[in-house]
């Protein structure tokens, strides 16, 4: 079949056998690998994208099931023109970061949650991410980095 | 302590970061090279079997298929510890997930269709996946071919003291037996492998693993290649906890598989495969008895160790190094004896992961201190810190202790948790406190002929300063911290500084990422080649400048005479006034740094390390006794890291090793069922999220370390060793039960609660034959 989605704001039209994974369209396909895999099961979080402004892990996501759909991937989260975002940025600053492998993903459901007006609280937050696995940091530098961003954001 | 350092200690931000938060930075599985194909690897399904016969022949036929590889028609020899594996399994598969056959083809779907074409004929062989059964009379051989009894292949031992003499000595014996699980380094990102072979028949090879020197001598070696035409190139790593440090059989047969398909080949392995195929935490069971006197002065320590290392021996097998350490040097000891078999078991075998058989002996010897503080009647802080190691010990196997904060960290934890006002007292909330501390290397540790690393620096006409270290960075924020070293020897702003360390072409020699070394060995190597670089850079300014360079100082990019405020010159043109002249002259310097350390003797006596660390945690749990579930409500955390060249990635080290530590405690494990890993998936695998991850509070505790780079010791281990035995000991303030095993997953403890499992205390022991002492 052929799927007309927009990826980052830029219209995608691409023949597509439906039952790809979004994930290997995004990184087969078109290139963008900044979106990691580390269990294609739906565990580990890692190939989060936001799909019509939900999160999703990418690897289990068809793509005959979201043609039409916009899609945002770690690529398109800051916006046109920009680096980073405010989110980005307090991932950088609050040493949320350390392998990298699961940021990606832990960011784009992060900057989701925020938009979904997640309680500025540590709890809510750790259970708003507990669907992304990171094995290097235990948590806690992303928990404040998304924090800080939920307060700022507030205001 | 100095403290007006320009870069040193200041809380910095990686390096690497803006790259890894916008998905920039390319991993193994970002990488491609030209003509590049995907591999597949087929495994055995059984835990050991004979292979009758290997047929491929319809494989061969699929179109599509670039190669097929197996025993029969590739040329390879053994490798691992003791040579006792081999990559394609010629004549035998000891355990699940060992490799048999692979394919190279078009693409990934390709490949696995012609690998379930590929017949393999097996005669299955009786397997033991219990290192106790292993160890019986008539067990099944598991290595027929080697001269060994009982599926030991290896055994440690240790002795000092009079352990007759010692019992008698002391008032209170505590003996008990403590084991741990196989669990899995488990890094998010799974092992890939590249591998190319140029027009000319050199080779590349692109991989995550860690110890890239001795990879590369590893596969030069098992595959008859000649060495000095390997290439080997780490991308960025993402994650390896241990987990990378081995060569695995997937290396040589991405190669073997870009031989013989003449094209590149990729072998990325699935989750599954992780889990199957690459390297574990070998599962280590521990009867351990601590004798103290009346005052609480340890009298001696008595382990007997059994090391279920699965099918082969990786450097994992030398984990029980580690924990003898422990046995024997953790606190004033003294007399002590280890007696530690390795075992061969049908199970995928042990590596090399993050604390390196410390959480495991840790968890034995660290629960011992409470039970035996609880039958003196004494507080097992006062116990610990009665007993602590001082600077200026040598302990039982020669080790030289000097820096040493371990008494600051326990009355750290201490006071933090509140644990003198609580302890002992919310057993009614079934809520309770219990501590840990360790001690581990801390400055390198020589396992090998030598512990060194290089390091290189070049500062070029634009004042970039290129340090190239033989060290690697796995996300642990080394290369942000050698930056540092670099930017505060030098006096230069850190932008200025680059690091490189990817390429064996072009690095210098390092044994590797292991043991926690990085800072201390890769950060010293660094600082000598920076403090040539600056006498370099001293003496250019010195003829532009009209002054002695032993006159001059350097702060920020800017030479200057002390007390002269025009007589200044930004570094880069000092740079720019050798290079740009008639017999002209560029900045670049080099360093090795070796440590100043030995191997251990055959009896397993010398200074492994030229400095050690030390930590202390208090955890605080809370038990549903009618489930047995374990809740972790707060962890503080104290860790000696000599000097925090970046705090806040020494707090990423204890706070990541931490919560995996937690995970040991509670939930990872691979338990086997008829040879295999029934769920080898992340999820049933047990790893902590968000959500399980308790609060730590980190206190980094600076010590100064004389050898250290600016005072720093290691740290990349520290976190992950305390949370087993200190959540255990908390389960034990909480319930009254002594965990005897991790993790303790509910339906463990509940049972434990059933039988009221307790310490074993004898309070009037006198020498008997050990067998009666347990
Ligand atoms: S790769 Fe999609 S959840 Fe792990
Ligand atoms: S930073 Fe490595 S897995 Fe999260």
């Amino acid at each position: 079949m052929r799927i007309s989605i927009t990826v980052n704001g830029d219209p995608v039209v691409r023949p597509v056998d439906p039952s790809d994974t979004l994930l290997s369209v995004l990184r087969g396909q078109l290139h963008l690998i900044g979106t990691k895999w580390g269990c294609l099961t739906g565990d580990c979080g890692a190939c989060t994208v936001i799909v019509d402004g939900r999160s999703v892990v990418s690897c289990l996501q068809t793509v005959g099931q979201i043609d039409g759909a916009e899609i945002t991937t770690i690529e398109g989260i800051a916006g046109r023109g920009r680096m980073m975002n405010d989110l980005q940025e307090a991932f950088v600053t609050h040493g949320a970061a350390q392998c990298g492998f699961c940021t990606p993903g832990m960011v784009v459901a992060a900057e989701q949650l925020l938009r979904d007006g997640v309680e500025p609280d540590g709890a809510a937050i750790r259970e708003g991410l507990a669907g992304n696995l990171c094995r290097c940091t235990g948590y806690s530098k992303i928990i404040d980095a998304v924090l800080s961003v939920a307060l700022a954001r507030m205001e | 302590m100095r403290s007006d350092y320009a870069v040193v200690g200041k809380r910095i931000p990686k390096l690497d970061a803006p790259d890894k938060v916008t998905g920039r930075t390319t991993y193994a599985d970002d990488l491609k090279m030209s003509g590049l194909l995907a591999g597949a690897i087929k495994r055995s399904p059984y835990p050991h079997a004979r292979i009758l016969s290997v047929d491929a022949s319809a494989a061969e036929a699929v179109p599509g298929v670039y190669a097929v590889v197996h025993a029969g028609n590739v040329t390879q020899r053994p490798f691992g510890y003791g040579h006792d594996n081999i990559p394609l399994k010629d004549r035998v598969v000891r355990c699940v997930g060992d490799e048999v056959a692979a394919v190279a083809a078009v693409d990934a779907a390709t490949a696995q269709s012609a690998l379930d074409l590929i017949s393999v004929e097996y005669e299955l062989l009786p397997a033991v996946d219990d290192p106790f059964e292993a160890l019986q009379p008539g067990a099944p051989r598991i290595h027929d071919e080697l001269d060994i009894e009982g599926n030991v292949s290896m055994e440690w031992n240790f002795q000092t003291g009079d352990l007759a003499e010692a019992e008698r000595r002391s008032a209170v014996i505590v003996s008990g037996s403590y084991s741990s699980p196989q669990a899995a380094p488990a890094p998010i990102e799974t092992h890939v492998v590249i591998a190319g072979f140029d027009a000319d028949g050199h080779l590349e090879v692109i991989s995550p693993v860690h110890m890239v020197f001795m990879y590369r001598k590893e596969l030069a070696d098992c595959l008859g290649l000649d060495w000095r035409r390997v290439t080997v190139r780490q991308p960025p790593v993402g994650g390896s906890f241990g987990g990378k440090i081995d060569i695995d059989a997937h290396d040589f047969i991405a190669v073997m598989l870009a031989r013989a398909a003449g094209r590149p080949v990729k072998l990325a392995m699935s989750r599954e495969e992780e889990f199957t195929g690459t390297r574990t935490r070998q599962p280590i069971h521990f009867r351990l008895r601590t004798g103290a006197a009346a005052d609480g002065t340890l009298q001696f320590r008595h382990a007997e160790v059994v090391s279920d290392n699965g099918a082969y021996n990786a450097w994992g097998s030398h984990a029980l190094l580690v924990a003898m350490n422990t046995v024997t040097s953790m606190y004033r000891v003294g007399t002590s004896r280890l007696a530690a078999k390795v075992v061969y078991t049908n199970k995928n075998y042990g590596g090399s992961v993050r604390g390196f058989g410390n959480p495991q002996a840790t968890f034995a010897v660290e629960q011992q201190m409470e039970e035996l503080a609880d039958a003196l009647g004494m507080d097992p802080m006062d116990l610990r810190l009665k007993n602590a190691n001082r600077p200026g010990d040598v302990t039982p196997q020669g080790l030289e202790i000097t820096s040493c904060g371990l008494s600051e960290c326990l009355e750290t934890v201490r006071r933090k948790s509140g644990w003198d006002q609580r302890r002992g007292r919310m057993r009614s909330q079934h809520r309770g406190l219990g501590a840990a501390a360790y001690v581990h290397v801390g400055g390198g540790a020589r396992i090998y002929g030598s512990d060194g690393c290089g390091a290189m620096i070049k500062i070029d006409d634009s004042g970039r300063v290129a340090l190239i270290s033989g060290s690697s960075e796995l996300g642990q924020g080394s290369e942000t911290a050698l930056a540092m070293i670099v930017a505060e020897t030098l006096g230069v702003p850190l932008e200025a500084v680059s690091v490189s360390h990817d390429d064996t072409d072009v690095k210098p020699w390092d044994v590797g990422v292991h043991a926690s070394r990085t800072t201390f060995v890769a950060g010293n190597a660094a600082r000598m080649a920076a403090a040539k670089a600056r006498d370099e850079l001293l003496e250019a300014a010195a003829e532009v400048l009209d002054r002695p360079a032993r006159s001059l100082t350097i702060r920020d990019g800017v030479i200057s005479v002390p007390g002269e405020p025009t007589a200044t010159l930004r570094y880069e043109k000092a740079v720019r006034r050798r290079l740009l002249r008639e017999g002209s002259s560029i900045i670049m310097t080099s360093a090795f740094y070796d440590p100043p350390t030995q191997r251990q003797d055959e009896n397993h006596i010398g200074n492994i390390s030229a400095s050690y660390g030390f930590g202390a945690h208090v955890a605080e749990v809370e038990v549903d006794p009618d489930t047995g579930m374990v809740r972790v409500l707060g962890l503080w955390a104290a860790h000696d890291v000599g000097r925090a060249i970046n705090p806040m990635s020494c707090e990423g080290q204890i706070e990541g090793g931490a919560v995996m530590g937690v995970g040991l405690a509670l939930s990872e494990e691979l338990p086997v069922e008829d040879g295999r890993f029934p769920a080898p998936n992340l999820h049933d695998y047990g790893m902590p999220t968000a959500m399980d991850a308790p609060p730590i509070d980190v206190t980094l505790i600076e010590t100064a370390d004389e050898l250290g780079p600016f005072g720093a010791k290691g740290i990349g281990e520290g976190g992950i060793i305390l949370p087993p035995a200190a959540i255990a000991n908390a389960v034990a303030d909480a319930v009254g039960v002594r965990p005897r095993s991790y993790p303790i997953r509910p339906w463990r403890l509940r049972r434990w609660i059933e039988t009221g499992e307790r310490s074993h205390v004898d309070k009037h022991p006198h020498p008997v034959p050990d067998e009666n002492a347990r």
